[in-house]
């Protein structure tokens, strides 16, 4: 069966057709036009499917929040093809028996791909190396390892890891955040956090991890992948360890692009997260940074979670935002439509640039006749309210209910598959 | 809306209030034993001027027998209107267990800050006599309650608004009635 | 004013609690300690963490306002066996209850309680938040002290106060440095570097001066010197100072005071002998203790009576919600 998307602005620029066939995009000049069912893409933007370095499926031990199942539902109706779910589960993903069983669970759900992150240590402990060996050679070939959640704050720890994943051309995914400077911490430590008497989250927690994993890198060799960059502090750390040739990557969240501290004076516990949001010059550098490139990439960190863990004191909250539904309307009200970034810009720093980091092929040639079509048709003008019932996923704790946000994602093809079609996600069981 | 009307003006308040200071005078046969106590905020004010003419009248010293008793906390409509503001209550330093309390108000109408006042009289101690005194009786009672003294019977409608002004709040001595059915 | 959340509040609305408090404090003279004003209402005491002079002196508030007041405890509650802030809270507003005071060790709760219940909430001190009516104490114990008997309709207008002790940590020092300023007071806290909280760009912190050397402030001679409780064993040695380091530099020890003049000496309690304050000091004239516990009673009875009195309580809606 032969797909014709007709009239679309191919990464927000020049208007094309774009023909799905056999799983791949074909030469529209080739196709029988009659035959093929036709999607009328005029004033959509046609964007490659979007992969998420970032993701928390809560599959197995946290059902209650979020399923490999429904999380792979809530990443399709986000323009989601590619999500690497994080290894904080329980039991943690740190034995080829976890990560195969949650590669399987992707496999059967069909809407997205389904890309198991190994821990480093195991049980998140931060005291002994995982099997990185065993989890990069299992079947759900783990090529991204961190302790996400918990910092590898061990310094030697952090250096064998490295070494590790360098020789498994893996990489390291570190969640910088010092244990030390943060105990308690529960907000961006500011004269907000005093006001409001909640224990403060200094940048320097950030910044100083990030600097030291930045020489250990250097050191082995090896590639290292900051999470959810959050201050101006560790921007500029960043910029400094690629300027001096480290492979470096880092991604930001859409809620640090958007929304700032002023946010927890409510101490609504949606507003909680980590990192935490933090003050306006650090939202302004980290949308510069990611224009730039000193920041590679967009990446959600949705974190689902059930209402009970939200809806107590701020300090007890469960920390973390749902965000893969709403992560491309973000990007584009705090990216595109401040002139930051283009369409194809948003490519690469949601699609291109996140599978390079994470060893997935199939998205280096975005849109190109002869990729695998992953495909995402998103209607730029549309408007809507983010409302809890609308979200596909288990969960909805996110920050933006109530908030307009822009674009809208009409339909998605995920190796060809329909996953989405005018905005409902395409049920109908494995692919 | 009319405009307001003004029934007694200050030469009238003046005389009803020596008019006053004389029947509670009569009624105590004497000045022994009285204790004046205003119910603020113009009643208070209206005490202290009674207090001034019995100690013309008399020649003792009234000014330790006059003090003021705020009804606020005791009122039966607290929970139907706006947050009400209190006062503050002054009682001579000689108490009023055993003595003949004479309250002052501005206006009789419902009778109900009468009753608050006699209950918060009651937890205060216990006087031998309460006595009332006021300046206006405008009827419409709706308790059991009479006035001993009244400066003028105004009878009036329930729509119509009945306003005292003292000087020493208002800048002018009159009552006022405005309102009522046109 | 529907909730008593923060000490935050437009100056008129201090002063008019403060004026209330003072016709409430005349009942204390009285033998029959009773107003009925609050006659039918149902005031909880929800302490989540134990605190038993300010629940007493809410327990009294409300039984001398004749409200019925039940305390319930954090502690052995179905809070500590796991049930959520929120559905305590929906479950005690679902018993009819017309109030509910709360001391919590969480920041915020009261104000997330507020959010849930629908009923006026008063903050009884909330983790290292802030304590509105222990603010109200003071600043009516300390209006008492500088004006006399003259008192009504007036702020503190030019008082100089120092705040002295583990500010960062304190409710009473944040509730204190937003209710004295919008009395006119000119507020500095003073505490080791460790205890103070962050600085804003202007270099304020919590919005107002901030010191700290003790020595320095008492050579400017304030009105006031507010000691706040220490608990130095909770940090003591990674970000307190020990206890002799403490007494060292910030203690109203017996040489300091002879320094301080005719101040006012303020201390919320319990107090540390001879680690925030000298037996001497808490013992003086210039002492305010005594008095401050006694105001607690008359301040909440005006604040229980603001909230609960009336259905239709005013439509003001400022730092008090």
């Amino acid at each position: 069966m032969t797909t014709l998307l007709t009239g679309a602005r191919v990464l927000g620029g020049e208007v094309r057709d774009l023909a799905i066939e056999g799983g791949a995009l074909v030469d529209p000049a080739t196709v029988d036009r009659d035959a093929a069912e036709t999607v009328d893409a005029s004033g959509l933007v046609a964007l490659p499917g979007l992969v998420d370095l970032h993701t928390h499926l809560r599959q197995p031990g946290g059902e209650q929040a979020e399923t490999v199942a429904t999380g792979v539902r809530a990443a399709a109706a986000g323009g989601y093809t590619c999500v690497f779910a994080m290894a904080n589960t329980s039991p943690v993903a740190d034995t080829p028996a976890v990560v195969e069983q949650v590669h399987r669970l992707g496999l059967e759900a069909g809407l997205a791909t389904v890309r198991p992150i190994g821990a480093v240590s195991v049980g998140l402990a931060g005291e002994r190396l995982a099997d990185l060996g065993m989890l990069a050679g299992s079947a759900a070939r783990v090529t991204v390892f961190s302790d996400d959640g918990h910092c590898v704050a061990d310094a030697e720890l952090m250096r064998r890891a490295l070494e590790h994943a360098a020789a498994l051309d893996a990489v390291i995914a570190q969640h910088a955040q010092d244990p030390a400077l943060t105990r308690g911490a529960v907000m961006h430590e500011s004269p907000l956090a005093a006001e409001l008497g909640l224990t403060g989250w200094p940048s320097a927690a950030e910044a100083s991890i990030v600097a030291r994993d930045a020489m250990l890198a250097e050191a082995a060799g090896a590639r290292l992948h900051v999470c959810h960059v959050s201050t101006v502090e560790t921007v500029e750390v960043v910029r400094q360890a690629k300027a001096r040739g480290i492979a470096i990557t880092a991604e930001v969240t859409p809620h640090h692009l958007l929304l700032t501290e002023e946010l927890v004076r409510g101490y609504d516990g949606r507003f909680k997260v980590n990192p935490p949001l933090r003050a306006d010059r650090d939202v302004q550098a980290l949308r510069e940074a990611l224009a730039d490139g000193t920041i590679d990439i967009v990446a959600t960190d949705h974190a689902p979670h059930a209402p009970e863990a939200k809806q107590t004191a701020f300090a007890d909250a469960a920390f973390g935002m749902v965000g893969l539904e709403t992560a491309l309307g973000v990007v584009q009200q705090s990216m595109v439509e401040t002139g930051l970034l283009d369409w194809a810009g948003v490519a690469r720093v949601m699609s291109t640039a996140p599978a390079a980091i994470g060893r997935e092929p199939g998205y280096d040639a975005p849109l190109a006749i002869g990729s695998p079509a992953h495909v995402v048709l998103v209607d730029p003008g549309a408007r809507a309210v983010v409302e809890a019932s609308s979200l596909k996923g288990r969960s909805a704790n996110s920050p933006f209910l109530g908030v307009e946000l822009p674009g809208r994602v009409l339909h998605v093809w995920h190796g060809g598959r329909r996953t989405v079609a005018d905005g409902e996600v395409v049920t109908g069981g494995a692919a | 809306m009319t405009s307001a009307r003004t029934v007694l003006g200050p030469d009238e308040i003046a005389r009803a209030l020596t008019r006053i200071a004389h029947e509670i005078l009569e009624a105590n046969h004497g000045p022994d034993g009285l204790v004046l106590l205003g119910i603020p905020t113009r009643g208070a004010y209206l005490a202290q001027r009674l207090a001034d003419r019995l100690a013309e009248i008399t020649g003792d010293d009234f000014s330790g027998r006059v003090g003021a008793l705020d009804v606020t906390m005791h009122r039966d409509d607290l929970r139907a209107t706006p947050t009400r503001a209190s006062h503050p209550t002054r009682i001579p330093a000689a108490g009023i267990d055993d003595r003949v309390v004479v309250l002052v108000d501005d206006v009789l109408y419902s009778g109900r800050t009468i009753r608050a006042a006699l209950d918060a009289l009651a937890d205060l101690g216990r006087p031998r006599a309460v006595r009332l005194a006021v300046l206006v009786d405008r009827g419409h009672r709706e308790l059991p309650i009479r006035a001993d003294s009244v400066g003028k019977n105004l009878p009036s409608a329930r729509s119509e608004h009945v306003s005292i002004l003292l000087d020493e709040v208002d800048g002018r001595d009159a009552v006022t009635i405005e309102g009522g059915a046109a | 004013m529907k909730h008593l959340l923060t000490a935050a509040m437009p100056r008129d609305e201090a002063v008019a609690l403060l004026d209330l408090a003072e016709d409430m404090h005349q009942i204390q003279d009285r033998e029959v300690k009773k107003l009925p004003a609050l006659r039918g209402r149902t005031v909880v005491n929800l302490f989540f963490e134990d605190s038993t002079r300010t629940r007493s002196s809410f327990e009294i508030a409300g039984k001398w306002l004749s409200a019925d007041v039940i305390n319930v405890s954090g502690k052995g509650s179905s809070v500590s066996k796991g049930e959520s802030l929120r559905d305590t809270g929906l479950t005690i507003a679902a018993m009819g209850v017309d109030g509910v005071v709360v001391r919590s060790g969480s920041s915020g709760a009261p104000t997330q309680l507020a959010d849930w219940i629908g009923r006026p909430v008063v903050n009884a001190g909330d983790g290292t938040h802030e304590h509105p009516t222990q603010a109200l104490l003071d600043a009516f114990a300390l209006r008492r002290r500088i004006h006399g008997g003259a008192v009504r309709g007036r702020g503190l207008d030019g008082v100089r106060i120092a705040i002295v002790g583990d500010i960062a940590h304190s409710r009473v020092a944040r509730s204190n440095a937003l209710l004295l300023p919008a009395l006119g007071a000119e507020v500095t806290v003073v505490g080791p570097p460790s205890l103070l909280p962050v600085a804003a760009a202007d270099g304020t912190r919590l919005g107002v001066r901030a010191e700290t050397s003790l020595d320095r402030v008492i050579a400017e001679r304030p009105d006031a010197l507010m000691l706040l409780r220490v608990q130095l064993e909770r940090q003591a040695g990674r970000v307190a100072p020990s206890a002799g380091e403490y007494i060292t530099g910030w203690s109203l020890t017996d040489e300091r005071l002879a320094r301080l003049g005719d101040a006012h000496i303020m201390h919320p309690g319990p107090m540390n002998r001879g680690l925030e304050l000298s037996s001497r000091a808490a013992d003086s004239d210039a002492s305010t203790i005594l008095e401050q516990v006694t105001a607690g009673v008359s301040v909440r009875m005006a604040v229980l009576y603001s909230l609960l009195a009336s259905d239709h309580p005013s439509a003001v809606d400022g730092g008090t919600r």
